[in-house]
């Protein structure tokens, strides 16, 4: 006897109940009170077969295993570095996990990482209590040099990155700016000024109209109208 | 980092360019907004882009300082509230909170803006306290001059309880206005490098070298600075300085 409560592609408050019955199955977002399935946070109802998952529409990054995200080193501990990842929690990169190089002890951690530096790196762990651990080692995770640093929403964040990073890649070609979109919401740029400007414009006009269809197409048409005015302009 | 961050804000203001497309001597849009709370005699919200600061002015009999008997006297604090920055603490007045309340003071003080000998109601004994409480409710940069406009607007808004010579009923307010003079306004310039420039954001405020803070009147009279930052300033920046703030001064007070 399982029934949806509320239609499919709906919006959900935390608190409501969204499914009765043992079949359904609760992922992301939604948790079993006993016969029932309650939404926990607010967002979009997407039921795929027995699964029933949400997609948030606001909140802070939770961090998830496999992640790679862009955080700021905001302590030096006696075995490695506190990192602020954008979320409610901070992560821990221990000395095993920053290089491949050997540290002898009681050596001076800030030659590898200081306070303020900005890296790249991916999530390798989020235990039960939400202690992150997260690791240098792997394809593009380095220590981020001069640049621009904008925040966006973290659910923003697969719209920005679009199919297989084509509006990412996009915003690149077209600017001609390096850009690293962590997944935690946090974004690195580099290029020149004006590129850069028009980047993070690009940036906040997607986080704002990413819910109206044809997104790609118009970011396209704004990107190709924007450079034309600064070529004009040069 | 900051030495990163310093680099690549210089690197957009050789180019005339900020972070958020502004001009070196542009503000943000600025917006005030009158009598936004029920139980201060006068208020204001002011709002410098998500820069947002609210004041109130509470009216107290009190007796006057010794050495002041016919003149009512002025106090201004000043709270970084935790909700307004993740860097701000509840807790005791910390340094920022506290040269925002001395600079804005001062700016009021140094202006003559009140009229203080009239509001003495019995000499040595008798006379209104003006008690002015900035609050920040959002911090985007440039607390100090969103606080010092706020001020000057409360001050204006402000209407006295009425008062019988015993007691202050505030639950009666008059139509009369504080005696003000002249309203100051203040401008924080800043000096990164070479450039001077106005109104920053919280990444501008970390790497600043220097800031000038010029609080001055309507009429253009500068009336209190204050010099803050590492870095020393020359005669000449203090010259181009006040030059960029009394410009920008005029812009403030027409909002008023």
């Amino acid at each position: 006897m399982a029934e949806l409560l509320v239609p499919d592609k709906s919006i959900v408050v935390p608190g409501e109940e969204v499914a009765a019955g043992m079949d359904f199955l609760p992922t992301e977002g939604i948790y079993r009170d006993g016969e029932k399935l309650v939404a926990s946070r607010l967002g979009l109802l997407v039921v795929d077969g027995r699964l029933v998952k949400l997609i948030p529409l606001s909140g802070k990054y939770l961090p998830k295993r496999g992640d790679v995200i862009v955080g700021k080193v905001i302590d030096v501990a006696i075995s490695g570095w506190r990192i602020d990842i954008n979320s409610a929690y901070t992560a821990m990169l221990s000395m095993k996990e920053a290089t491949a190089e050997f540290i002898a002890r009681g050596a001076d951690l800030t030659r590898y990482f200081t306070f303020g530096d900005y890296i790249v790196t991916k999530i390798v762990n989020v235990t039960s209590q939400n202690l992150v651990d997260i690791t240098m080692k792997g394809p593009g995770l380095r220590k981020l040099s001069e640049g621009m640093i904008v925040t966006v929403a973290p659910n923003k964040v697969p719209r920005i990155i679009g199919k297989q990073g084509s509006m990412v890649s996009m915003i690149k070609d077209a600017t001609g700016c390096k850009i690293i979109v962590g997944q935690n919401g946090v974004v690195w740029l580099q290029g020149e000024p004006e590129q850069e400007l028009l980047a993070v414009t690009t940036l906040r006009k997607i986080e704002s109209e990413s819910h109206i269809s044809g997104l790609t197409d118009r970011i396209k048409a704004f990107l190709d109208e924007e450079m034309k005015k600064l070529q004009a302009g040069k | 980092m900051n030495e990163l961050l310093r680099a690549h804000i210089l690197k957009w203001f050789e180019k005339g360019k900020r972070y958020d497309g502004r001009k070196l001597d542009e503000f943000r849009l600025v917006s005030v907004e009158y009598g936004v709370t029920k139980n201060a005699e006068g208020s204001a919200r002011v709002k410098i882009g998500d820069t947002e600061v609210i004041a109130g002015v509470k009216l107290a009999v009190e007796k006057p300082y010794p050495d002041t008997p016919k003149e009512g006297t002025l106090m201004v604090g000043a709270e970084l509230l935790p909700l307004s920055s993740p860097d701000f603490e509840a807790g005791p007045p910390n340094e920022e909170s506290i040269e925002i309340a001395r600079v804005v003071d001062r700016g009021i003080r140094e202006a003559k803006a009140i009229d203080t000998k009239k509001l003495c109601i019995d000499e040595g004994e008798k006379a209104w306290a003006v008690i002015v409480d900035i609050c920040t409710i959002n911090s985007a940069g440039n607390l100090l001059d969103a606080a010092a406009l706020a001020t000057s607007a409360a001050l204006r808004n402000a209407r006295f309880p009425s008062y019988n010579g015993k007691t202050v009923d505030y639950k009666k307010i008059t139509d009369n206005k504080l005696p003000i003079v002249r309203l100051p306004v203040s401008v924080t310039v800043i000096k990164l490098g070479d450039h001077i420039f106005v109104d920053p954001t919280v990444e501008e405020e970390n790497v600043i070298d220097a800031r000038l803070t010029v609080a001055i009147t309507e009429s253009g009279k500068i009336c209190a600075m204050q010099k803050g930052g590492n870095a020393p300033i020359t005669v000449d920046d203090i010259d181009r300085m006040i030059e960029l703030a009394a410009a920008k001064a005029g812009e403030l007070s027409k909002k008023l």
